[in-house]
């Protein structure tokens, strides 16, 4: 499989233009960041969110025309800065702040955060009812993470204490497939992919997905583009892999349902069991460890799991208003062959 | 909490607060006859609430119902 390349999506607003029409010059010229970026909803900005998503895509990926040197360029950095500011803003605003109970045991705060997941009940709704077309729509949602999926919360391993990098480290080794890359989570997102009749091309539906889809993933990598966010980030991963296993046998179970076979459903088998692993070593080793380790950073790392599932109910809500009134959750339908 | 076993040699089994058994290092899984269970990841989860629906191995069900238990040893009934 050849290296990460997409190309730049079509703007969406000022924002987006004036960013990628400097990414397609020369770096380090031709890009002056906002002094402020206004937004009345930053987290479901289309413009705001797929600007920022560009932005942090030179960090993951080779674009099409573009300067690889613009990743470091001190004027996308400030451009981005300008993003970054009402997005954090924003997700503060909707995140509680810990207590003192919760604080002296980050372990069992996280287990009751995840119990009262704010969020509609998606899953289920898939498993029992949600179309092929749904389905379908869900796995492109999803693809704007998952084709990395694991990748942002590396960002965190030089900057762990030994505890915790090594509970990070036993569960990305996992992710990463266990020295077998067909086993690879992101790549067997792909297979499901492919075996949808969906284009698993990294980027390949990058148009299609509105600001709250890169919104989620935005989060990852905001939180991964700062060493200040640490605790953030390991809150965030022990929340994504605590809410992980019972929603993906739902999926599987909703793929099976549609008559779908084992090509389609590995990916979401394989997170029943290895997120039942995963999220205990996230929730009491890696996010108990550097709660232990670093005591500071630990409202920020219920902050993180706290802003997941936030991020992830306004997404989820997206999927189910626009499928109740019987539209594409997608800023563009699909044509998928179905034959 | 420390999770470093020494992973070449001896199997540790390490019950999770309210969860199930992690185990690992050198360690098979069989049943009664004595088949060797498929296991693809060198740490696993072992049901430990009775809920799962692919045991012996943990799904996460014991977050839907409540599980309860410690990660030590539970003091003796009066103690």
């Amino acid at each position: 499989m050849a290296g990460r390349l997409i190309t730049l999506p079509a703007p969406r607003g000022p924002l987006s233009e004036r960013l990628f029409e400097a990414l397609e010059g020369e770096p380090d010229s031709g890009l002056e960041a906002p002094p402020v970026v206004e937004s009345s909803d930053p987290i479901a900005d289309e413009d705001l969110q797929l600007a920022l998503y560009v932005a942090y895509e030179l960090h993951y990926t080779a674009i099409d025309g573009v300067d690889e040197r613009w990743e470091w360029a001190p004027t996308l950095v400030a451009f981005r800065a300008a993003l970054e500011r009402p997005f954090e803003e924003a997700v503060a605003e909707l995140v509680q702040p810990a207590n003192e109970e919760e604080l002296a045991s980050v372990g069992a705060a996280l287990q009751r955060i995840v119990a009262e997941d704010p969020g509609p009940p998606l899953s289920r709704y898939m498993e029992t009812q949600g179309t092929l077309e749904q389905m379908h729509e869900h796995v492109v949602h999803r693809s704007a993470y998952q084709l990395k999926e694991a990748d942002p919360h590396s960002w965190a391993i030089p900057r762990l204490s030994p505890v915790p990098k090594a509970a990070l480290l036993e569960v990305q080794a996992d992710e990463y497939g266990g020295g077998d890359s067909k086993r690879m989570h992101s790549v067997l997102f792909a297979k499901t992919m492919a075996a949808l009749r969906l284009d698993p091309t990294y980027g390949h539906y990058l148009d299609r997905l509105p600001g709250v889809t890169l919104a989620t993933v935005n989060l990852i990598s905001s939180f991964g583009m700062h060493r200040r966010r640490r605790g953030a980030l390991v809150g965030h991963l022990a929340g994504f892999e605590m809410t992980s296993s019972i929603p993906n046998r739902r999926y599987g179970n909703a793929l099976r349902r549609l008559g779908l076979g084992r090509e389609a459903t590995h990916f979401y088998d394989e997170h029943v069991e290895a997120d039942a692993v995963h999220e205990n070593i996230a929730a009491w080793d890696l996010a108990g460890g550097l709660a232990a380790d670093e005591p500071a950073v630990a409202a920020d790392i219920l902050f993180g799991a706290r802003a997941l599932l936030q991020v992830e109910a306004r997404w989820a809500t997206l999927l189910m208003d626009a499928w109740q009134r019987g539209e594409s959750s997608l800023r563009s339908p699909l044509a998928v062959a179905t034959a | 909490m420390e999770n470093d076993s020494n992973r070449s040699s001896r199997a540790t089994i390490t019950p999770y607060p309210d969860g199930p058994y992690l185990v690992r290092g050198d360690f098979v899984v069989r049943d009664q006859e004595g088949n060797e269970l498929p296991v693809e990841r060198r740490t696993i989860a072992l049901c430990r609430c009775g809920k799962s629906q692919m045991r012996p191995f943990c799904d996460g069900t014991h977050k839907l119902i409540g599980f309860e238990a410690p990660s030590g040893q539970e003091p003796w009934p009066g103690d």
